[in-house]
């Protein structure tokens, strides 16, 4: 065993030569980049990075800022709403395109389309789509129901879900072709199987098909969770963080420390944490997935 | 011979121009129509002295901030670029990014030109000059139109209190009583406006100038978040986000007036309102007519190349002149950082301005007195009040006073 592990590290020398600069740079980019907001974020810098040590003052004023307590409690919403929602939509979308239907390509296309557009655009384009004066609710009011109201973006309290409907839109369409595939991927013989037993088709998608695409849900999943951790400009296009401040999230406050308020240290110190949130999520995972594989290879 | 004489001074010629006519990059973020027509006077001024102006304008001020601290930061400075004075650019001065112009503001007399002096005080670090001052801008107008009261068969309010008190004959005539964009600093701005303007002046300067705890907590500041609770009762139709837009709604007369800086008058303007027939100007909301003077403000970055750092002096000791001051303040809508020049083109609100100016009737502008960190802190919480109003004026007044104390 110990004789062999010399060439274990240098067999296929020239390709791992090659992949050093690739190493240094993950290391130096990733891991140093990480290392040095962290030693900051213990530090009063303004504008410029700077060491003046203040100890836990930036996460003491972080965690007694409202607004990061409601830009916490917008993530947490959106996030398990998108989260949940994303994924029913997405799979039955797939399930429904996975019956052999015509136009399909087209079909898949079209659900699909939303994705290619920017944020940006999403959110514009849903700014007017639910503004009282020009959207849906002018539309069904012109049609004769005067009384109709529907403006989630004009009020605080729901205005986060105006968001959320912005995010399905544009989300749905990745997983469901992600699923779509996944589906595809399972051998026709299953299928003849359930039905030879009479197992109905619900049954068999929950209790055989899901559980075999495991991959392909683990795989969203990783997808889906960073693209709601790092949500920004759907915000800042379409609310701008308003009403009020109802609709901020973690990713806007700490860009707007460091580049309006000229606060990295505090900027720094709410990467940070969310960083630390993420870490949270992800390490037991991964130990669970990857500790309990090497068990079973 | 005399084919040869020419062709020498033509070289000469050719050869001079070459030699001083040095590219200064200047970036700055004034993109709208009157700012670009503004912006043109000094680039043209700049260009007559045979140096080159080369525009660098980026749309937004936070974007164009971003930017340029990250060019400065980045060991790729600038010719020159415009920032609102006061303590934005304190940093950058103090890691040693920026030229001390100290030597050409004393060889041009700025100490005894530059009125306010306040105005030169913010561009100054530990006795050194920083920044040259190019305008001033202020804050304290309320705008009011007048179709908008005969629409709703009242008189046009000469003060804060009648304005208030005219509310609600306004909302019974289908009229926002008060526009206001949703943003952050439109909120604070009109909260200060309404601190700088309903009370005496020592007690702005004792809050956002020596940062006095007592006095943010007390009865006085009391009644402005009184009068901000009223003010966003009456605002609580305006759903506009840009402050261009809430000034089109009093234009338009569906509003009955909007607490915005003297820049609103560019959109009177454009739109061919007038002063006095179609709108009205209230300095200090009509209640206790004082003006802050911030504004804009020239910096220059340390550079390495001798040319280009003559060509900085050049471009600041002209930013100054008489010829450049009128020309620019009057495109721009502002007032001039010098008493000594004749500004008659200006129109009925802009005289009120200078009235004011000549009087000494002034307060510093909040930005010089509060870092960006509090300025931020006060817009959220502002944003936060204008939008909920299960916040009552007491709690904003508490959380207010944490905002001050913390503030340095």
């Amino acid at each position: 065993m110990s004789s062999e592990r010399p060439s274990q590290l240098f067999r296929n020398k020239s390709a791992k030569i090659a992949a050093i600069p690739m190493i240094v740079t993950a290391l130096f980019v990733f891991v140093g980049g990480t290392a040095w907001t962290i030693v900051y974020s213990f530090t009063k810098s303004g504008l410029l990075p700077r060491l003046r040590w203040v100890g836990l003052d930036q996460y003491e004023r972080l965690w007694s800022t409202n607004r990061w307590l409601v830009s916490i409690e917008n993530l947490i919403i959106y996030g398990l709403c998108m989260l949940v929602l994303v994924f029913v939509i997405g799979f039955i979308l797939a399930a429904l395109i996975d019956q052999k239907i015509r136009f399909e390509n087209t079909i898949r296309t079209v659900i699909l389309y939303p994705y290619a557009l920017s944020f940006v655009v999403t959110g514009l384009v849903w700014q007017w789509i639910l503004n009282p004066e020009f959207g849906i609710e002018s539309i069904i009011q012109a049609w004769g129901w005067d009384s109709f109201a529907f403006d989630p973006l004009y009020n605080a309290d729901i205005a986060i879900f105006g968001v959320l409907i912005a995010g399905l839109w544009q989300g749905s369409g990745l997983v469901m072709v992600l699923m779509l595939a996944g589906l595809r991927g399972i051998d026709q013989e299953v299928w003849k199987a359930a039905r030879v037993d009479g197992i109905p088709a619900w049954k068999t998608y929950i209790f055989i098909v899901i559980p075999m695409m495991r991959p392909v849900f683990i795989t969203t999943l990783v997808l889906v969770v960073t693209g709601i951790v790092k949500i920004y400009d759907l915000i800042v296009a379409q609310t701008g963080g308003g009403p009020g401040i109802s609709t901020e999230v973690p990713a806007k406050y700490v860009y707007d420390m460091m580049f309006q308020a000229n606060n990295l240290g505090q900027g720094f110190a709410a990467s940070t944490m969310m960083l630390l949130t993420v870490a949270l999520v992800v390490i037991p995972w991964a130990i669970l997935e990857f500790g309990g594989s090497k068990n079973r290879g | 011979m005399n084919h040869y004489t020419k062709l020498l001074s033509a070289t000469a010629i050719v050869a001079a121009t070459s030699a001083s006519a040095t590219e200064l990059e200047v970036m700055h973020w004034w993109t709208s129509g009157g700012e670009a027509a503004a912006v043109k006077q000094f680039a043209d001024a700049f260009n007559a002295t045979g140096n080159t102006w080369v525009d660098a304008a980026i749309a937004g001020g936070e974007a164009a901030r971003a930017v340029m601290v990250s060019r400065l930061t980045g060991g790729d400075p600038m010719g020159a670029f415009q920032f609102n004075h006061g303590r934005q650019a304190e940093e950058l001065i103090e890691a040693g990014l920026l030229r001390d112009i100290t030597d050409i503001a004393e060889a041009e007399g700025w100490l005894d030109l530059v009125n306010p002096s306040t105005l030169l005080d913010a561009c100054t670090v530990d006795g050194r000059i920083y920044c040259a001052p190019v305008n001033i801008h202020s804050w304290q107008w309320l705008w009011v139109s007048h179709k908008a009261f005969a629409d709703a068969g009242v008189a046009v309010p000469g003060n804060w209190a009648e304005f208030v008190a005219a509310s609600d004959a306004l909302a019974a005539a289908d009229k926002i009583p008060l526009a206001m964009g949703q943003q952050g600093w439109q909120q604070s701005g009109a909260f200060n406006v309404m601190m700088a303007s309903l009370l005496p002046s020592d007690v702005f300067t004792s809050v956002y100038g020596d940062k006095d705890t007592a006095v943010a907590g007390g009865a006085d500041v009391a009644t402005v978040f009184a009068a901000a609770a009223s003010a966003r009762e009456m605002a609580a139709n305006s759903t506009v986000q840009n402050w261009n837009d809430a000034t089109n709604l009093v234009i338009q007369g569906e509003a009955g007036g909007q607490i915005m800086g003297d820049w609103a008058q560019g959109e009177f303007a454009v739109a061919g309102s007038v002063a006095g027939e179609d709108y009205s100007c209230l300095p200090g909301l009509g209640t206790n007519p004082r003006l802050s003077t911030g504004g804009d403000a020239f910096y220059f970055p340390v550079l390495s190349d001798d040319e280009q750092a003559a060509a900085q002096a050049e471009l600041a000791a002209l930013l100054l002149k008489p010829a450049t001051q009128v020309s620019f303040n009057l495109a721009k809508g502002s007032l001039p950082v010098r008493g000594d020049i004749d500004l008659s083109a200006a129109n009925d609100c802009m005289q009120k301005g200078l009235a004011l100016l000549a009087d000494g009737a002034l307060l510093p502008d909040v930005n010089m007195l509060v870092t960006p960190d509090t300025a931020n802190q006060l817009n959220t919480l502002f944003v936060e009040f204008f939008a909920d109003t299960s916040i009552s004026a007491e709690d904003a007044q508490a959380r207010f006073v944490d905002i001050i104390a913390d503030a340095d």
